[in-house]
């Protein structure tokens, strides 16, 4: 039975694309952004068990075979595991089967539009994702992919045909700061950016505008508004420090993008042709 | 010093406050109206409460004017012709208003305001129309100056209830409470959506399940008052309600509750409901004389008791000995179903009873949860609401609503408490009303954390206007002091607050 790491669920978003939607989050991740909200979710849980001894709850152990396993009813939600882990993980990762994870999705089907997989990078998943979403549409409901663009849509492209299209992410231009950032280049992002469009199954692109970064921000911006026009939303992301490692957050900084200056880039991204272009 | 000297020295009471106040002292000098040892007993023990309806009742709690005859035949009594254009409509209401009665003295319930007026919106200029309509709210809001009163509109979509929900938005008044009756095949989408908006910003309309509310009411019901439902052209003679909390203190195990505390306070609470009810038909005026039964206004059959109860989340955590909340009613199933138990037992003996005056509901009262007063602290929380401060995630909570909305024809509601992203994104919100109401969610509030206008249990009230109470001074909102309290005693205003989406960082 095919299982996959599953980071988290949240039954009602309205941020992980239209309507009411069932958010999930895999584990595990192709890049390592600085700015990573939730950088919990980038690598697997090696077991090495640093958490165990921190929990305050007694809630997470070894079995048999030395893997560490977590009770979440014992569980108070603290996060001391995740604060502690040296490997960006999280021993709070479900290894479910696509039948347990639609049990949860059946209880939230009645009063959602669809799901949204997200992560980490759910594409590490594809096999998994073709066959849930297969079944998520049998509820007469949509599937969209959130996307950090890592996976080569073009080259297996059977995910497209069960779902509405995907979410991508473009964090940087080519080039020295997208390998700062991301620890990635960004040709197989933009190579999927076009193909994607191309097929109709790009539903949104968002890139995230740091504060004082003017030059990096603008080549973002300019990057994706000459690929996409008006094709698809264009969602500018303002900088949040809120959850990004703390070595980071120095680098990046401390505190939020304004609004206003986010805003210059909305207006740089429409004339360039991305009409779509807004800051959320 | 005397009670009465205590309330015209009170520097927070507006005068007519003061006049109220006295007047409910004056009927309290009367001990006609007895009840059984065993009444006043657990009366004293907190088990039962009456809500202060006041010992001599002159009139019915609720009452919900017909309004459509005052348009049809117009009203003798207050020499009104039936209103030929929106001015002389809005006239004759503003009018008729002042001389409904009820438990607060002001009316409960203003009539289905855009089926009322759509006839006369449509024949004038809309800007016009906005006008008098806007003139009419601020008529209600001043005059009108208590939280109680409440407005309805929809199913339909309409020129009159798009400008009334404009100008809610825009006018940010407490008064008057509002409600949409919500029909997934009669109100469209976009009608819906602008409800939303309007009641993320302004607190209001709360949706009501349509469907629900006429298969037991039939087509002409009213939302009053916080969610009450009644048939319009009657109303609910009076609201006592069980504390279920104090109702389960003497009980040795949750069967002996079931068994025993709860059918001995269930007949308590009948007995009060029988003798004030009889009293208010047969003794006091209202039937008799006034005119709103005299032209048929209201008819005293299409009266009910409303039986009320509070507290089943602090009764079943204290039946099986949960102490900490956090694992208690709403998110622990052998919890909720003595709850449903519960509900079941009261819901099989309130049927069970022959009631007096109630021909229009085969002779029974009709359950009600009530929304709770500010005096009940954290030991009863509103109906079978899951405490503040421990709300699951929403999903978790509207399944437990669901389970307990369809007991009570009467009224029950819950509130939602939104970030600020919902308001971008009034089209995730419509998916969950619509799937809860078509699951048995009878009532469905929700505000923005930030609003000044918030709902605290099911009334309104401006956060501002705490402030003025706070600072000694007066508020014209006669139930701005109920917020007060039950944003200090009951933690009313700190309700969870429903998050976008805790990890959409990536």
């Amino acid at each position: 039975m095919m299982r996959a790491p599953v980071a988290k669920i949240i039954p009602f978003s309205n941020v992980d694309g239209p309507g009411n939607r069932t958010s999930v989050f895999f584990q595990g991740c192709t890049f390592n952004c600085l700015f990573c909200h939730n950088p919990e979710t980038i690598h697997l849980c090696k077991s090495c068990g640093i958490c165990v001894e921190k929990c305050p709850a007694g809630a997470l152990s070894f079995d048999a075979s030395g893997t560490v396993v977590w009770n979440s009813t014992a569980c108070v939600g603290c996060d001391s595991c995740i604060h502690v882990c040296p490997h960006d993980s999280s021993p709070r990762v479900r290894w479910l089967t696509v039948e347990d994870l639609m049990k949860e999705i059946r209880r939230s089907a009645p009063y959602i539009d669809g799901i949204t997989t997200s992560g980490g990078e759910c594409t590490l998943q594809n096999e998994f994702l073709i066959e849930l979403f297969t079944e998520v549409r049998k509820l007469g409901k949509t599937c969209l992919i959130d996307s950090n663009g890592s996976f080569d849509f073009e080259a297996d492209p059977r995910i497209l045909t069960v779902s509405e299209g995907v979410m991508l992410d473009v964090k940087a231009a080519d080039g020295a700061w997208s390998n700062i950032l991301i620890s990635h280049t960004q040709e197989l992002v933009l190579k999927n950016l076009d193909y994607l469009l191309s097929v109709n199954k790009l539903h949104e692109v968002r890139t995230v505008i740091f504060p004082g970064r003017d030059t990096e921000n603008a080549e973002a911006v300019r990057t994706v508004a000459g690929h996409i026009g008006s094709a698809c939303p264009y969602k500018i992301i303002r900088y949040r420090p809120f959850g990004v490692r703390e070595r980071y957050q120095k680098l990046l900084g401390e505190f939020e993008t304004e609004t206003e200056y986010a805003e210059r880039f909305a207006r740089l991204a429409r004339e360039c042709g991305a009409a779509k272009a807004f800051v959320v | 010093m005397s009670d009465a000297l205590n309330i015209i020295q009170d520097p927070t009471l507006t005068y007519k406050q003061e006049l109220l106040a006295l007047a409910r002292l004056g009927e309290s000098t009367d001990d006609s109206l007895r009840y059984s040892d065993a009444y006043y007993e657990a009366k004293r023990k907190g088990a039962l409460c009456d809500l202060n309806e006041g010992v001599m009742p002159y009139r019915p709690r609720y009452i919900c004017p017909d309004y459509t005859l005052l348009f049809e035949k117009g009203c003798r009594f207050l020499e009104l012709d039936p209103p030929k254009d929106l001015l002389e409509a809005v006239n004759a209401l503003e009018i008729f208003y002042c001389h409904v009665p009820s438990i607060t003295s002001f009316p409960v319930y203003l009539g289905d305001l855009d089926k009322l007026l759509e006839p006369f919106v449509i024949r004038e200029d809309r800007a016009f129309a906005k006008k008098v309509l806007g003139l009419f709210l601020r008529n209600i809001d001043r005059v009108q100056t208590d939280s109680f009163v409440h407005a309805d509109i929809g199913p339909e979509d309409s020129v009159t209830g798009r400008l009334l929900l404009e100008l809610t938005e825009e006018m940010q008044l407490a008064i008057p409470n509002l409600t949409l009756r919500y029909d997934p095949e009669k109100t469209s989408d976009d009608f819906a959506l602008a409800c939303i908006r309007c009641m993320l910003k302004t607190a209001k309309p709360s949706f009501a399940n349509h469907r629900m509310f006429v298969r037991e009411w039939g087509e002409r019901y009213a939302i009053a008052s916080c969610y009450n439902g009644l048939s319009i052209g009657g109303g609910g003679y009076t609201l006592p309600r069980l504390r279920l909390y104090e109702c389960a203190l003497d009980a040795e195990s949750p069967e002996d509750f079931l068994a025993r505390e709860l059918p001995r306070h269930i007949d308590l609470q009948l007995e009060y409901m029988d003798k004030r009810v009889r009293f208010i038909v047969e003794q006091s005026n209202f039937f008799k004389t006034n005119f709103l039964v005299t032209e048929g206004f209201v008819k005293q059959e299409n009266f009910t008791g409303m039986f009320g109860v509070v507290g089943l989340a602090e009764c079943c955590n204290y039946l099986l000995g949960i102490e900490n909340k956090k694992k208690g009613f709403g998110m622990n199933t052998e919890a909720t179903d003595l709850g449903l138990r519960i509900m079941d037992v009261i819901d099989v003996r309130v049927k069970a009873h022959e009631a007096p005056y109630c021909e229009s509901y085969g002779h029974r009262y009709r359950l009600h949860a009530q929304v709770g007063i500010d005096s009940d602290g954290m030991d009863d929380s509103p109906g079978t609401r899951i405490p503040i401060g421990v709300e699951p995630p929403m999903l978790d909570q509207l399944e437990v609503n669901e389970k307990f909305h369809p007991y009570f024809p009467t009224g029950t509601g819950d509130i939602f408490k939104f970030e600020e992203t919902w308001l971008r994104t009034p089209e995730a919100i419509l998916p969950i009303i619509k799937a809860s109401l078509a699951r048995g969610l009878r009532y469905f509030s929700g505000y923005l954390e930030n609003n000044d206008v918030v709902r605290v249990t099911g009334y309104l009230v401006k956060k501002s206007e705490i402030e003025k109470l706070r600072a000694k001074k007066q508020s014209l909102n006669n139930v701005t002091v109920f917020g007060m309290g039950a944003q200090d005693g009951g933690h009313a205003l700190d309700r969870r607050v429903q998050q976008h989406d805790e990890s959409s960082g990536r």
